[in-house]
Parts: C-alpha cells; structure tokens; sequence
C-alpha cells in the first residue's frame, strides 16, 4: 500500500512521467535516479531529461506478481542500459517474452502502470516497448 | 459571415496501438454472417489497446509527435485541450497529466473536452480561439479515445483507440512555421438523442439506424454546405475532403450527396484498417492528409459527434509541409507495425480498459 501512496509517486513525477535524471557538472556522468554526490565527489548537477533509447540487457516474464499488477499478467520486465550510461529496471510493454532477446533496441512509451482498485489514483510512467 | 484566421497547425502527431482484431474473428466469435458485417460497415480490421493503454497514455505517444513536428520547447504551450469519451478519471483532467508528462511547467490552462466524436475538433476550436485572440501564442489540442462497444453490439465491430495532437499558433509574417493555415471554422449544434452514455455505465447506448439520416449525414452535410456557402468555395476546390468516419460506409455516402470524388478521400478516410477512433477518428484522417499533401493544398475537414453536432475547418497547408512530414513517426509507420489477437485475447485486452 505504501508504494501505492499517490502523493509517493507524485513526488517522483519528474522520473516516472519524463526520465529526469541528472548530470554531474564536472565530470559529466549521468544518473537516474537522481544524486546528489558523484563518483567523483562533486555536488553540483544539473538535471537532465533522458532520451528513453537504450538496450535490454536481460529480461523476464512475471507470471505471478504482486496484486496490484495480476490483471497485468503475464508481461516483462528487463533491465535497460540507456543510451546515456545509467541502467534502470523497466517493464517491457507490447511484447512476449518469446519476441524479445538481450541486445534488442528499446525506446521509452508511455503507459499505465496500476490502478488502485476501481476508485483509487491511477499510476502512470514510463515503460520501454522494442524498437520495430 | 465566417471570419477568416490567421493561424496554423505547427506541429501535429498521431499514435494508434500496436495490436488488431479482424473484423472476421469478431463475427464468428458472436455468430454473425462476416460477409454481411464487412458488407455493411467496410471495415476489415480495428486497432485493441493493450491492457496498459488508456485515452492518456495514447494521447501522450500522440503529443510527442507532434513536438517533434512543432520544433518547439514544450514550455511554449500555454493552453492543453484533451476531446475524449473514455476520459480514465470522472473527475481528475487528462489534459494536466499530459502536460506534466511533456514537461509543458505549471504556467498553462487545461481542461478535458466532451462531445462524443468531436470533442477532439471542440478542443482545436477553443484552442483556435485563444490563439487567434493573441491571448497565447501556442495551444495543445487532442483527440483521443479507447472506445467502448458491448460484446455483439455492432459497435463491438467498430470501437477502436488512437489519438491525434496538433500544436496551433498565430501566422506572423517573416516567421512562419505552419505546416497548414487554418483559414476558417464554424459548427451547427443539435439536441439529438441518437448516441449517449450515462454516467457509470460501461458502454454506450445507440438508436441503430436513427444515428444515420437525422444524425450524422444531416450534420455533416449541413455543416459541410454551410461551410461552402458562407466561404463562397466550391467543393471541387478541395484537394482533401475528411468527415468522421464511425464505419467506412457512412463517410462514403456523404462524399456522395456532396459531390466528393473519390480522389479528394484518398489520404482522409482511414476507418477501414483502424476502425472509429471516437475523438480521434476524424483528426486520424486530417493527421493521413496532412503527412502525404503537397504544399498549397486545400483540405476540408467536418467531424461529428452525437447528441449532436459538426465543426467544419477550412484548413491550407504550406510550403513547410514536406519538411515537417519528414519528421517522426507517421500514421503509415503505426498502421504497419502491427499484431493480431484473437478474441479471446481482445476481450481480456478492453476489460480493464475504461
């Protein structure tokens, strides 16, 4: 339930809704999420939006979720490595597990993630849909 | 007298889901003649929005498009209109979700349109008039839908999802960036009780063959002619004629008592492979005229929506039109790249769709 929390997911619009991460203005290295110490010991960033563009490093089918995504199953979800460096865990939309293999082109779409039974908040963000 | 605008559609962009339906694989599912089915409504397979797909997330795919095609920070936009009937919240606006996802900021105003299938040419008018009154210099309007149609209605065979956006903003001289001018618009607006949805009801309600003749075809062929008569053009001046398109019969027959050639319909009637994408049926054919016309074209455009009424657009596209077809992800791209399901699948796909 916590994780469900609207104001939760409001905070992070910037992250969910338009991969906003940020970028060490210093050395350069791009972050998402966010931080607020580099590797390199710089505090200052800017932020920066992501392209969404990125490679899937590997996947896999959920069959059994947690609850709030069941009517969601089966889908999949991977680990992205993005064109800019970080490396995010996402759900892969508009494929089977069958169609997709390690290495594929994937960019970000826009999608519904959750709705709270039928009169809580419903959760949207970014998800990653091979490129075709 | 219609007054002439001096606007333009600077950015625009569709989006329809990947997955389709055949016409076919409905009729068997409900034990109906196919030959009588794609007879009668001319369509031969229809868009499904998967399970994660909503009115929003189409609009957004949409939107983005449109950006691109725009070339305008999305900071610009001042005003987003979003047209849909399947709005996913009674009361929460779409049209702010959209704009938080594109990064429009906080400085804009919204609000959700709804005009059964024409909420979405609604939302182009009212974001027309601001923009021509000079109170904002760039306005989002949206049309988009995951339409609704009860199992073995024959809506059922008709009810698809997809959306279109377009950025609109003034014509100023030595700084034009309008893919096509808006040159005029006007609606008529009827109480008609051919279409409707009452509140919490999953699906709509329709009055079979009253939402013909004294629905659609009195108010796009009296709008259409209203149009003519108060610009003094002729309908032989049109390179491109688009009406709403509920099936692809409807949209023929009015071509026909207008005197619409075929020709004029080619890029505007988009029904038959996509099926009716409620608010952004029509706008789906200005967005197929718009990414294959040839500049200094002339495009006539009349949607409808039930219960009821039609906006008419008199709309000319630009020497910058070729350049903005080349940018982004075209009807052509979305309607190709495409995957069939089954019934069975179908069903459990617009369950949990609102």
């Amino acid at each position: 339930m916590h994780r469900q929390s609207p104001i939760l997911r409001w905070r992070k619009f910037p992250e969910r809704y338009r991969l906003e991460g940020n970028r060490c203005n210093r050395c350069g290295i791009v972050y998402f999420p966010k931080k607020e110490l580099c590797e390199c010991s710089c505090k200052e960033f800017s932020s920066f939006q992501l392209s969404g563009k990125g490679k899937i490093l590997t996947y896999t089918e959920i069959k059994s979720s947690p609850e709030e995504f069941s009517e969601m199953t089966p889908y999949c979800v991977g680990i992205i490595e993005l064109a800019e460096g970080p490396k995010i865990t996402g759900q892969i939309t508009d494929a089977t597990v069958d169609e997709l293999k390690v290495g594929d082109d994937v960019e970000q779409v826009f999608r519904k993630f959750l709705a709270v039974g039928d009169s809580g908040v419903i959760h949207y963000g970014v998800k990653f849909k091979k490129i075709e | 007298m219609v007054k002439k605008l001096n606007i333009g559609i600077v950015g625009f962009g569709c989006y329809i889901p990947k997955f389709r339906i055949r016409t076919e694989d409905i009729a068997v599912a409900n034990n109906q003649n196919v030959d009588l089915i794609k007879g009668a409504l001319l369509i031969n397979e229809k868009t499904v929005p998967n399970k994660d797909e909503d009115s929003i997330s189409i609009a957004v795919e949409a939107c983005k498009n449109a950006l691109l095609r725009a070339k305008i920070a999305s900071s610009r936009i001042k005003a987003i209109y979003m047209g849909s009937e399947s709005h996913p919240y009674a009361v929460k606006a779409s049209s702010a979700i959209v704009g938080e996802v594109l990064g429009v900021g906080n400085d804009f105003t919204a609000a959700d349109v709804e005009f059964a299938c024409k909420a979405g040419t609604a939302a182009i008018q009212m974001i027309a008039g601001q923009v021509e009154a000079e109170m904002i210099d760039y306005g989002l309007a949206i049309g988009s839908d995951t339409s609704q149609g009860a199992p073995g209605d024959a809506l059922e065979y008709s009810a698809a999802a997809g959306g279109a956006a377009f950025i609109i903003g003034k014509n100023k001289v030595g700084k034009e960036e309008s893919a096509a001018n808006i040159l005029y618009t006007l609606s008529r607006t009827t109480d008609t009780p051919d279409f409707w949805r009452r509140n919490n009801q999953q699906y709509p309600t329709h009055m079979g063959r009253f939402t013909g003749e004294e629905a659609y075809f009195k108010h796009i062929v009296s709008t259409s002619q209203a149009m003519l008569n108060e610009t003094g053009l002729k309908i032989e001046d049109f390179d491109h004629v688009i009406f709403h398109q509920p099936n692809g019969k409807f949209p023929l027959k009015a071509a026909k008592v207008l005197g619409v050639t075929n020709e004029q319909l080619k890029y505007g009637i988009v029904v038959h492979d996509i099926g009716n994408t409620y608010s952004g049926s029509s706008l789906l054919g200005l967005v197929n005229v718009l990414e294959n016309a040839l500049p200094n074209q002339k495009i006539l455009l009349t949607s409808y929506g039930s219960g009821s009424g039609s906006d008419c657009f008199v709309i000319e596209t630009t020497n910058l039109i070729t350049e903005k077809q080349k940018i982004g992800k075209n009807l052509l791209n979305y309607m190709q790249n495409k995957q069939y399901v089954n019934y069975n699948q179908y069903r459990q796909m617009v369950k949990m769709i609102h």
